[in-house]
C-alpha cells in the first residue's frame, strides 16, 4: 500500500513557523509516501493545523520549505491546491444553498463544467452516503453531515493528496465508525495519500500507517504505532495497570504503595481516577507484583500490561517534551496529564525519556 | 473566477437584505419623486403669470426638488446610498469565516485575491443594476407623471449622475469590504463602518469649520479680514475629504447647469450678477472633474486597503 521505495508525496524541510516569540512549527522534517495514511498526533496547539496550513500553502512559513509531489508549497500553490484536497477543522458550507450546489460550486471551482461537476457530485455524494439530504440546505446539516460533505467536497477536485484536520471532532461513535471506514477505504481503493491531524488517539491508532507526534512545534516522534511502543519498551519502560481490591474495597493505603515502591526498579506507582493503579519499572515486574499482592490478601482485578497502546506512547512522549521544556524544575508534580492520575515522579525518568530521544535520532 | 463572481452576484440577487435594501431605495424614490412633481406644479402654476423664469432644465429639478416634508431623491441617494454599500460589503469576508467556508474556499485552486476581487466586481455590479434600474424607473415614471420629455443634455446629465452615484455607493462599500477584513466579527465591522459614515456625514463639517478656525481664525482684525479667503479654502478642502461633500457637489454641479463652480466663486457670483446662462455639459464635468478623481481615489484606496490587508491575512480556522 504505502510505496516507500519512491519519492515522498510529502516533504518538509526544515519547516518553521514563527508567530512572533512563539515558535508554532519548529524544524519541522516530514516524510510522506504516496498511497500512506499518515497521523498527526499531538495536543491542541502543537503546530499541526499550521502545518497544515503551510502544505497548502495558505500561510508562509518563517523558514524552511514544504514539498507536495515535489512542487514548493508556497511558490507553486495553485498548482498544488490542484493536487491536494483539504478538508478543515469544522468545515462550513454556503448555508443558502442545497449540498449539491455545495459541491457543484466546488467543481467549477476546480474547472469542472457545470454538467461534469454535476455528475461528480452525485456519484461522491453516493459515496459518502449523504445523497439523502443532497438537496436540503446545507445550514440545515448537522455536524457530522457536514463532514462527511467535507469529504465528497474533497474528493469533488480528485485529489491525490488529502489533509484532514480533525475530521472527526464532535462526531458521535458510529459517525466516527463510518468516517473511519470511509478514511480507509479511500486510501485502499483511491491510492490517495492522507495527511489526518487530530489529537484522537484512538482513531489514528485505526487508521494510519505511520504516526508522527508533536508537542510544542517539535515532531518528537515519527513511525509506526508498534514501533513506538516497542521502542519504550526496549528502553526499559514496563507499565501495568490493575485494580487491586482487598475486602471488597479498592485498596490504596500508604503501606501498600510503599510495599509496590520496595519492588526494585519500579519508577511510578500511580492511581488513574477510576481507582486502579498504575506502576511502571524498568523492567517486568509481573511475578513480584503479583507474589506482593497475594502476600498482602488483595485481590486482583483487571490487570494488564500496557506499552503498545497509543494512549500510553503519546502520553510518555508529551510528558518528555513537557518536562525538557520546563528543565525538570517540578519533578514531584502531580499529573493533570492525560492520564489523569497522581502519580509520584521519581527523577530519572526525564534522563531516560532523554535516552530515548537520543536513540532516536541516531 | 467567473465562477465565484457568479455566486456571489446571485447570492446578493437571492438574499432577502438586498431586496430590502433595493425596495427601500426604490420606493424613497418614487416617493420622493412625488413630492418633487408636487412642488415643480406648484411653482409652474406661479411662474405661469410671467414672474419667474422656468428653468430649461425641467426635467433635472425632478431629481433635485424637494417636496414639502420629504427630501429630494439626490438627497436620498446621498444619505441612503451609504448604508447600501455598507450593507453589501460589511460582511463579505468575516461572514465567510464565521461559516467557515473561507478556508474551504481558500484551499481551491485559485489565486487568493481571486476571492475579494470577485466579491467586490460583485458587490459593484448589484450596484449599478440598482441605481440604474432606479434611475430608470423614476426618469421614465417622471415623463409620464409630469409630461416632461428630458433633452438630450439632460439624458446625459443624468446617466453621468447615476454614474456617479453607482461610484460614490461602491466607495463606501470598499470601505465596509476593508472593515470586513480587519474585524473579526461581522457586527463589529458594520458599526466600525457606519460610524465612519455618520462622521463623515454630519459631523465632518463642524470638525472642519473648527480646525480652519483654529488655524485661519477670522474676525474683525485686519489679519482676521485677510484670512477669511484661507479659512475657507481650508474648510472646504477638509470637507471635500468626505465622500458625502465630494458627492453633493457633483449632483449640485451636475444636476443644475446654473452652478459654475464650487468655489468661493460660486458665492461671488450670485452677488456679482453673472450672465444668466446655463453651462454646458462639458463645462460642468470640467468644474467635477477633480471631486471625480478624488471619489474614485478614495474607492480604490478603501479597496487597496482591503485588498492588502485580505492577502496579508492569516487564513485559519
Amino acid at each position: 500500500m504505502a510505496d516507500e521505495t519512491k519519492d515522498p508525496i510529502i516533504q518538509t524541510v526544515n519547516l518553521c513557523k514563527d508567530y512572533g516569540e512563539v515558535h508554532a512549527v519548529d524544524h519541522l522534517n516530514l516524510q510522506v509516501h504516496p498511497g500512506e495514511v499518515f497521523g498527526l498526533l499531538g495536543p491542541n496547539g502543537a503546530g499541526k493545523t499550521t502545518t497544515t496550513l503551510m502544505l497548502l500553502g495558505l500561510t508562509e512559513p518563517t523558514s524552511g520549505h514544504a514539498f507536495i509531489n515535489g512542487l514548493n508549497c508556497t511558490r507553486h500553490s495553485l498548482e498544488v491546491k490542484n493536487l491536494v484536497g483539504y478538508l478543515p477543522d469544522n468545515v462550513g458550507f454556503y448555508p443558502a444553498m442545497t449540498g449539491r450546489d455545495n459541491l457543484i460550486f466546488s467543481g467549477m471551482m476546480n474547472g469542472l463544467s457545470e454538467a461534469d461537476a454535476g455528475k461528480r457530485a452525485a456519484r461522491e455524494l453516493e459515496r459518502v452516503g449523504m445523497t439523502y439530504a443532497a438537496d436540503r440546505n446545507a445550514g440545515t446539516y448537522s455536524r457530522g453531515m457536514r463532514q462527511r460533505l467535507g469529504i465528497a467536497d474533497v474528493l469533488m477536485k480528485d485529489p491525490k493528496v488529502i489533509i484532514m484536520d480533525e475530521p472527526t471532532a464532535g462526531i458521535d461513535p458510529e459517525g466516527v465508525r463510518a468516517m473511519t471506514v470511509l478514511i480507509r477505504n479511500l486510501a485502499l481503493e483511491e491510492h490517495i495519500t492522507l495527511l489526518i491531524s487530530s489529537h484522537d488517539l484512538y482513531q489514528v491508532q485505526r487508521i494510519s500507517d505511520r504516526v508522527g507526534i508533536f508537542v510544542h512545534g517539535k515532531m518528537i516522534a515519527c513511525g509506526k504505532v508498534q514501533d513506538l511502543g516497542r521502542q519504550l519498551q526496549n528502553e526499559g519502560l514496563y507499565m501495568f495497570d490493575f485494580t487491586a481490591e482487598k475486602n471488597g474495597e479498592k485498596e490504596w493505603s500508604p503501606e501498600f504503595q510503599q510495599k509496590i515502591r520496595e519492588i526494585p526498579d519500579v519508577t511510578i506507582v500511580g492511581r488513574k481516577v477510576d481507582g486502579s493503579i498504575h506502576v511502571e519499572a524498568k523492567r517486568d515486574i509481573l511475578l513480584e507484583l503479583q507474589k506482593l499482592m497475594v502476600e498482602q490478601g488483595i485481590a486482583v482485578r483487571e490487570m494488564h500490561q500496557t506499552g503498545g497502546d497509543l494512549d500510553e506512547i503519546y502520553r510518555k512522549y508529551f510528558e518528555k517534551a513537557e518536562e525538557e521544556e520546563e528543565g525538570g524544575k517540578s519533578n514531584g508534580r502531580s499529573g493533570q496529564n492525560a492520564g489523569g492520575e497522581e502519580a509520584d515522579r521519581p527523577v530519572g525518568l526525564k534522563a531516560k525519556l532523554a535516552a530515548v530521544r537520543s536513540r532516536r535520532k541516531k | 473566477m467567473h465562477v465565484l463572481y457568479r455566486k456571489e452576484l446571485s447570492d446578493h440577487i437571492n438574499s432577502t437584505r438586498c431586496q430590502i435594501l433595493y425596495f427601500m431605495l426604490a420606493l424613497v424614490c418614487f416617493i420622493a419623486l412625488y413630492g418633487a412633481e408636487q412642488t415643480l406644479a406648484q411653482s409652474a402654476s406661479q411662474t405661469s403669470d410671467g414672474t419667474t423664469t422656468v428653468s430649461k432644465f425641467m426635467f433635472l429639478l425632478l431629481f433635485t426638488t424637494s417636496g414639502s416634508n420629504i427630501y429630494s431623491i439626490s438627497t436620498f441617494l446621498g444619505f441612503l446610498g451609504p448604508v447600501f454599500g455598507i450593507m453589501l460589503g460589511f460582511d463579505a469576508i468575516n461572514e465567510e469565516i464565521a461559516q467557515g467556508t473561507l478556508n474551504r474556499l481558500a484551499a481551491q485552486p485559485i489565486w487568493r485575491d481571486t476571492i475579494i476581487i470577485s466579491k467586490f466586481l460583485a458587490g459593484a455590479t448589484f450596484i449599478f443594476l440598482t441605481v440604474f434600474s432606479i434611475g430608470g424607473l423614476v426618469t421614465g415614471i417622471g415623463m409620464i407623471g409630469t409630461g416632461l420629455v428630458p433633452s438630450g443634455e439632460e439624458v446625459a446629465r443624468i446617466l453621468f449622475y447615476l454614474l456617479m452615484a453607482s461610484i460614490y455607493i461602491c466607495t463606501w462599500m470598499a470601505l465596509a469590504e476593508l472593515f470586513s477584513v480587519t474585524c473579526r466579527h461581522a457586527a463589529t465591522s458594520a458599526l466600525s463602518s457606519i460610524a465612519i459614515w455618520l462622521f463623515l456625514t454630519m459631523f465632518m463639517s463642524l470638525l472642519a469649520s473648527g480646525i480652519a478656525g483654529m488655524v485661519y481664525p477670522t474676525g474683525q482684525s485686519v489679519q482676521g479680514q485677510m484670512n477669511t479667503l484661507a479659512n475657507y479654502n481650508l474648510q472646504v478642502g477638509l470637507n471635500r475629504i468626505s465622500p458625502y461633500y465630494l458627492f453633493s457637489e457633483v449632483t449640485t454641479i451636475l444636476m443644475n447647469p446654473n452652478v459654475r463652480s464650487t468655489n468661493l466663486v460660486s458665492i461671488l457670483q450670485s452677488s456679482d450678477s453673472a450672465i444668466a446662462s446655463y453651462l454646458t455639459l462639458g463645462q460642468s464635468l470640467l468644474q467635477i472633474i477633480p471631486h471625480i478623481v478624488v471619489m474614485f481615489a478614495e474607492m480604490i484606496a478603501f479597496f487597496a486597503a482591503a485588498y492588502i490587508s485580505f492577502m496579508r491575512k492569516e487564513i485559519r480556522a
